[in-house]
């Protein structure tokens, strides 16, 4: 019963998952971006017969394959974690999630495991054209298979294509297409995998920066910069536009999570954009204090980015949470009491079925229907409850924005002294982009922490809180896991990097 | 009957494809490092994690699906003013 739930295992439950998450992420972006880079490499390759191209594509090549070693089956972890840490809500979203996952499975077991033999053990063995061929299909394959995962984690911001069935506690996949060309999913896809070139392109830049400052393989340094600046400059562009569209999506859908990521508690016209601030950590949503300590605003861009309108009111946390008439927008208070009626009527529907008293059985069922859209809700005790934590997210968001920005920049600058040809002298920029590669790790860390921090208190937006989607577990079993988990992920990671060190201190001529 | 790169005489597709999977292993160099990081994490993994700590919540209390709607059933509709212990643990 929920009363006899140990309180601590759910704060333990979530650190874990944040730990397995965090970890899995290190290693997928760059296997999702890189894959593209070595298919241009190898393209050139193939247009060119040049053997230093060649050589340079097999290089980074075996780093690919160093990291997707060390990064594989580390998502495993977390589907174990589904079962045991949460498994309510694992039951409850069964049905919509076994289509995409199983379709990831396949997916991933076809397209990678074939086309990655082939791409590894294909140098003289198969036709350079079939070669090459296996070499894209490995990236399309890698980024297909994010789809699948990346469909399931948006239909938990925004659960559309579904229903939820009282005799089986089951969230029942009505439409496969809705769930799929979910708008939340499309703009998850393409900011993940376009951000992961991003990331991808900083790892070339500093790995071929770390040569260029230590004076070895300078021509394969220059040669990879070009094209990862190249590739990592167009790869910006479209992380800016697709992240313009991620927080339009969150602003519909997800208005608290848009309203705590920039820290807005009051909704206002013409809102305007945090371009940067110091924001009051100690501010509660229902204390005087002010939320920040000092702010810069840029006037009537947050209205333009969440609505597409300049002049448009966006909503703040206390409108969300209090309501706004005025603007017609019902406060959680509100919602509670609808999702407290859902819940009795789903108790009532329950007990209706057993006593075989199908008509108060459906009276029950059509009042959960009109209310169900609240049902979480009816989970909170307080209002405020339907807060995340808002300095997190706020932080969060803007290292991702500012790092976001200065990465083109960056890019642009090794293009430039790639043109001039005198890169090789500009030893701060060297310096400067032996760094970039963690700064893009901090980037991609950030992103997912605005993405599921700021989603909190939900495990499914609006219908399920994650102190319900929890299992009845105490939280020393979690808390003995979660030591597990440092300590293995702490000897993978020093395994992958130090095998990813050796082979970086060898280079590409002992390839 | 064709020769592959290995100098060996192979008959079918099959044989030859066999062939390049096996002539691709053992030419690997870093890769029997990562292979056996991969074969330990999955002993650990399965092994280890999924059989002793990681056993499926629903799946090991209960043998029939109805009982696993039941019970979920059964902890969502609980009264709702008992899981206020239980939403005090929200904040991470």
């Amino acid at each position: 019963m929920i009363e006899n739930l140990d309180p601590t295992m759910v704060n333990w439950a979530r650190a874990q998952f944040a730990l397995t998450a965090m970890y899995h992420w290190i290693f997928v972006p760059l296997t999702l971006g890189i894959t593209w880079i070595i298919a241009f490499y190898h393209t050139i390759y193939v247009k060119t017969g040049s053997e230093e191209w060649k050589n340079l594509t097999k290089f980074w090549m075996k780093l690919f394959g160093i990291n997707f070693a060390i990064g594989v089956a580390t998502g495993i972890i977390m589907e174990f974690e589904f079962g045991t840490n949460w498994s309510n809500y694992s039951w409850m979203v069964g049905d919509i999630f076994g289509a995409p996952l199983a379709i990831e499975g396949i997916a991933a077991f076809f397209l990678e495991a074939t086309f990655f033999a082939v791409m590894f053990f294909g140098w003289n063995r198969v036709s350079k054209r079939f070669h090459l061929f296996a070499t894209w299909m490995v990236a399309v394959g890698s980024n297909l298979s994010a789809v699948w995962i990346l469909v399931a984690n948006a239909w938990m911001q925004h659960p559309v294509g579904q229903a939820f069935n009282p005799d089986t506690a089951r969230f029942e996949m009505h439409n496969f297409a809705d769930v799929v060309f979910n708008p939340v999913a499309v703009s998850k896809f393409t900011h993940t995998t376009s951000a992961s070139m991003l990331f991808a392109s900083l790892f070339i830049l500093s790995v071929s920066s770390w040569y260029l400052l230590k004076g070895r393989h300078v021509q394969m340094a220059k040669r990879s910069i070009i094209v990862a600046a190249v590739f990592g400059l167009l790869a910006s562009g479209f992380v800016g536009f697709t992240g313009d569209e991620a927080a339009y999506e969150d602003a519909q859908h997800q208005p608290m999570k848009l309203a705590a990521f920039e820290g807005l508690y009051q909704g206002e016209k013409n809102a305007g954009l945090v371009a940067f601030g110091l924001i009051n950590s100690s501010k509660k949503v229902d204390d005087d204090q002010d939320p920040f300590h000092f702010e810069i605003r840029l006037p009537g861009i947050l209205s333009m980015l969440a609505n597409r309108k300049f002049g448009s009111f966006v909503p703040g946390i206390n409108d969300l949470v209090y309501g706004n008439e005025e603007q017609g927008i019902m406060g959680a208070a509100e919602k509670m009491e609808k999702g407290k009626i859902a819940i009795a009527q789903l108790d009532a529907y329950k007990k209706f079925k057993k006593a075989g008293d199908e008509a108060g059985a459906a009276a029950a069922l059509s009042l959960f229907d009109q209310n169900r859209e609240y049902l979480g809700y009816g989970f909170l005790n307080r209002p405020e409850e339907a807060v995340p934590p808002v300095a997190l997210s706020f932080n969060a968001f803007h290292i991702m924005v500012v790092l976001g920005t200065v990465f083109p920049l960056v890019f642009l600058a090794f293009l430039y002294f790639s043109y001039k040809d005198t890169l090789l002298e500009q030893k701060w920029l060297l310096g400067g982009g032996v760094i970039m590669f963690f700064l893009g790790l901090i980037a991609h860390q950030a992103g997912w922490v605005v993405a599921e921090v700021g989603r909190q208190p939900w495990a499914i937006q609006d219908l399920l809180p994650v102190t319900v989607a929890r299992s009845n577990l105490t939280a020393g079993t979690v808390k003995t896991t979660f030591v597990m988990f440092l300590v293995l992920f702490t000897v993978l990671l020093i395994a992958e990097v130090s095998i990813m060190l050796k082979q970086i201190s060898i280079g590409p001529e002992e390839n | 009957m064709e020769q592959t790169y290995t100098g060996r005489l192979v008959a079918s597709p099959l044989g030859r494809i066999a062939e390049f999977y096996i002539d691709g292993f053992r030419r690997m160099t870093v890769g029997r490092t990562l292979w056996k990081v991969i074969i330990i994490k999955l002993i650990i993994m399965f092994g280890v994690l999924k059989l002793f700590f990681f056993q499926d919540f629903l799946g090991t209390r209960f043998s029939t699906d109805q009982q696993r709607a039941d019970y979920v059933l059964e902890q969502i509709t609980a009264p709702v003013s008992a899981q206020r212990a239980s939403n005090q643990g929200g904040e991470l």
